[in-house]
């Protein structure tokens, strides 16, 4: 019947050819296209100016290394060709020798005694030595020279990092961030024990970050679900509350723990006027704090997700698994919480992803044992300028987030970590 | 063997109902009454239609069955326990959604085995009567799928396979076909019809739609405003409506509006807006002088009348054709009055402005109390 209507139909309208009417959708899907693609440029080329090039910039900065070949250029390139065993020939004294004469009235003898202090303590000071007491003309017994001026000259050590760091690109910070090391003779092997940081760091951010996710699924879950069954009155009214964190700064709510949570604060004055404890608690300057502030910042991110998932929850599939013969947790166990899971992932992921990258909060109410990757980013990058190490350090964890990601993309699936 | 027509018809025919409603009352905010006084007996094996308006109790009513919301005032025994206050889980009655309310993260076959796992069965059990229940629903080859990957009709023969598979006392049904277009759900409703004959389970199915109702059911109880206005079977309330309410809610009707003006022993005759008389069969007890609103199949209008009691001549004002019928339309007393007619028989001279007489017997015509 209703075929056969549709070929009457089209057999009275008039038919364009095949090739034209391809060439007229085309056409108009291009026009659709470009439309599209004009309401997208300004998004797009704010991010990739201002997000995509700095990060791939600063990305590569980890493995940058201008300083020697820069300053140094005719010492990296006898470097390049060395074998790196044994001490250097007269020809890499010569070298340096000249590369220093060059550069030693220049701000770029600083720049490079940092650059190399950073791979061997002490060489600042060796760099600077040299270059001051360095006679003006090579007589050809610049060794001996160098020698003459500090003993330190003849240790393989120095000619080592000279002869690792001589390249355009360098592993040096991202095995630096990692607590590993290239021995002079190329092997990499870990750092002293008394040296070991970065590690225990990862370890560090990645267990406040996954205990801080826990608590805030965990607190926010109930919430969530009281929410979503509320009525519309008082839901508008408790995702108002929900939100009331947004509206302080990050700042200003940190802070306002320290008063709250130090010794003589309200909290511990309140547990001891009422009698539940004698002394106060330490809740301030360690990882308790942290994992009260951060949990209370990062709260909102853990329920929205979550909410809106249960919103869409029909009450009949609750309703179906009791008639079908399910006690309460039973349903909440084999139906609820199955059903939920995507807000869970998506609230987890948000929370995680953000408390990983946390650095003023721990600053502010955690101990030095407490403070996160994102402390010593900003801790090279600023106070130390170590834009290398800061970059690697940044780099992996970018890594490490992707992996854990992907692992959990694998795990509930991708379509469950967005946030509706 | 599961799913069988013995398991439920070799239960004890005492007589006594499988449930039965006591005086049950529901508010939800303590002032308007959603059910007022319902007083309901379900006999075992029986398909009982609760119909209705939107809003009229008979979802609530229900839902008390089922144990999701819980009665006011009132008691319901479900073979002769009360079950007022029991949790909905452990009624053992079986329920079909609206929406299917399939868990759609489960497949086919695990939804179906839900009530069995429930009840902690053995999976080689599970699995055999999973089996029998999707036959049983012409879904046998459907087991793996995932609920989203079927239509809908396919979906809710799922949600009725769930809810036969653990042998309920009783299936309740909510509307079940209501998101069904008009073909599916003609099919739907004569499989449903022969799997209720084939078990003998007791159904209970709420619906706003009466074909569907008179389609289906032993007996229907006609809900208006938190009472069963009619508690009947489909031949008896449509021939025999208790008030002005059921005549208008169930098959088309005719309403005219008059003044009584005299009465014999049944009759009654009622005097319309512009002085037209009617004879009517009167239901209630009416009096001289009341107001009464009298009620007239289409189809019971003759058009070409013999010997009755009322015969009008009027202009024929419109003509509606239908295909299995057509509709004839006339103004009686200043009120519309609709006439169905087979289409082959209509008289010749039918046409619009024609004037025809027609005319229909005293008990064709129910003559209630307004108001």
């Amino acid at each position: 019947m209703s075929m056969a209507a549709t070929s009457h139909e089209m057999a009275a309208a008039p038919v364009p050819r095949a090739a034209s009417l391809a060439a007229q959708v085309g056409a108009a899907e291009r026009r659709h296209l470009w439309r599209m693609l004009a309401l997208l440029a300004p998004s797009v080329l704010f991010t990739a100016f201002f997000f995509v090039v700095p990060l791939a910039l600063f990305m590569f900065r980890s493995v940058d290394n201008p300083e020697v070949s820069g300053y140094l250029p005719q010492t990296a390139a006898v470097m390049q060709a060395w074998s790196g065993k044994g001490e250097p020939d007269e020809a890499a004294f010569a070298a340096l020798a000249a590369d220093l004469r060059a550069i030693r009235d220049t701000p770029a003898l600083g720049l490079i005694g940092r650059r190399l202090n950073y791979a061997l303590p002490g060489f600042r000071g060796l760099l600077t030595k040299t270059a001051r007491r360095l006679p003006a003309a090579d007589d050809g017994a610049t060794k001996a020279a160098f020698l003459a001026i500090d003993e330190k000259w003849r240790d393989p050590a120095i000619w080592g990092v000279l002869h690792q760091q001589s390249g355009r690109l360098t592993s040096f910070y991202l095995l630096t961030a990692l607590d590993l090391e290239k021995s002079p003779e190329g092997e990499i092997r870990r750092v002293a024990p008394e040296q070991r940081i970065f590690i225990d760091l990862y370890g560090r951010t990645l267990t406040v970050s996954l205990g801080v996710t826990a608590l805030c699924l965990l607190i926010g879950y109930p919430v969530a679900a009281v929410m979503s069954r509320a009525g519309p009155r008082a839901a508008s009214w408790m995702l108002m509350l929900v939100l009331v964190p947004f509206w302080t700064s990050l700042l200003v709510r940190s802070t306002a723990w320290v008063i709250l949570l130090q010794n003589e604060g309200l909290v511990n004055k309140s547990l001891i006027a009422l009698g539940l404890i004698d002394q106060p608690l330490a809740l301030i300057f360690n990882r308790a704090g942290v994992f009260i502030a951060m949990v209370h910042v990062l709260l909102p991110y853990a329920i929205l997700p979550i909410y809106s998932v249960m919103k869409g929850i029909s009450g009949n599939h609750l309703r179906a698994a009791a008639s079908l013969g399910a006690p309460p947790l039973r349903v909440f166990r084999t139906v609820y919480l199955p059903l939920t899971l995507p807000g869970l992932a998506a609230g987890g992921t948000l929370v995680f992803v953000l408390s990983v990258g946390f650095y003023v909060t721990p600053a502010l109410v955690g101990g030095p044992g407490d403070q996160m990757i994102g402390y010593f980013i900003a801790y090279f990058t600023n106070s130390a300028v170590n834009w290398g190490l800061a970059s690697a350090l940044g780099a992996l964890l970018l890594l490490v987030v992707a992996a854990i990601y992907l692992a959990l993309g694998k795990l509930v699936g991708f379509d469950r970590l967005r946030v509706r | 063997m599961p799913l069988t027509a013995t398991a439920h018809r070799d239960a004890p025919a005492t007589g006594e109902p499988l449930v039965s409603f006591s005086h049950v009352q529901k508010s939800y905010d303590g002032q308007v009454l959603v059910v007022k006084d319902l007083s309901l007996d379900i006999a075992r094996g029986e398909f009982l239609t609760l119909l209705g308006p939107s809003g009229s109790g008979k979802t609530t009513s229900l839902m008390m069955l089922a144990g999701f919301e819980t009665p006011t005032n009132g008691s319901i025994t479900l073979e002769g326990r009360d079950i007022t206050a029991l949790p909905p889980y452990k009624r053992g009655i079986g329920m079909v959604f609206q929406n299917y309310a399939l868990f759609p993260h489960m497949t086919v076959a695990d939804n179906v085995a839900y009530p069995l796992r429930a009840r902690k069965l053995s999976e080689p059990e599970i699995a055999r009567r999973v089996a029998t229940a999707l036959d049983m629903v012409k879904l046998g080859a459907f087991g793996k799928r995932m609920p989203a990957q079927l239509s809908g009709g396919q979906q809710q023969r799922v949600a009725l396979a769930r809810a036969l598979v653990f042998e309920p006392k009783m299936i309740l049904l909510d509307e079940p076909l209501g998101a069904l277009d008009k073909q599916l759900r003609e099919r739907m409703q004569y499989e449903l019809k022969q799997i209720h004959e084939r078990l003998g389970v007791t159904m209970v199915y709420v619906t706003h739609d009466q074909e569907e109702a008179l389609t289906m059911s032993d007996r229907i109880a006609v809900f208006d405003q938190g009472r069963i206005q009619q508690l009947a079977t489909p031949e008896e309330l449509y021939e025999s409506p208790a008030n002005a309410f059921v005549a208008g809610f169930v098959g088309e009707n005719n309403s005219l509006d008059g003044v009584v003006v005299g009465r014999s022993d049944a009759t009654v005759t009622v005097r319309l807006a512009d002085g037209v008389e009617v004879v009517a069969q009167s239901i209630d007890a009416l009096a001289i002088g009341d107001e009464a609103v009298l009620c007239l199949r289409p189809e019971r209008i003759a058009l070409a009348p013999g010997e009755t009691e009322n015969k009008y001549v009027l202009e024929v004002e419109r003509l509606v054709y239908l295909g299995e019928a057509t509709r004839v339309v006339f103004q009686l007393g200043g009120q519309e009055l609709i006439a169905k007619a087979d289409p082959m028989r209509l008289p010749q001279e039918l046409a619009r402005g024609a004037r025809i007489e027609i005319g229909w017997r005293a008990d064709e015509c129910r003559a209630f109390r307004k108001g």
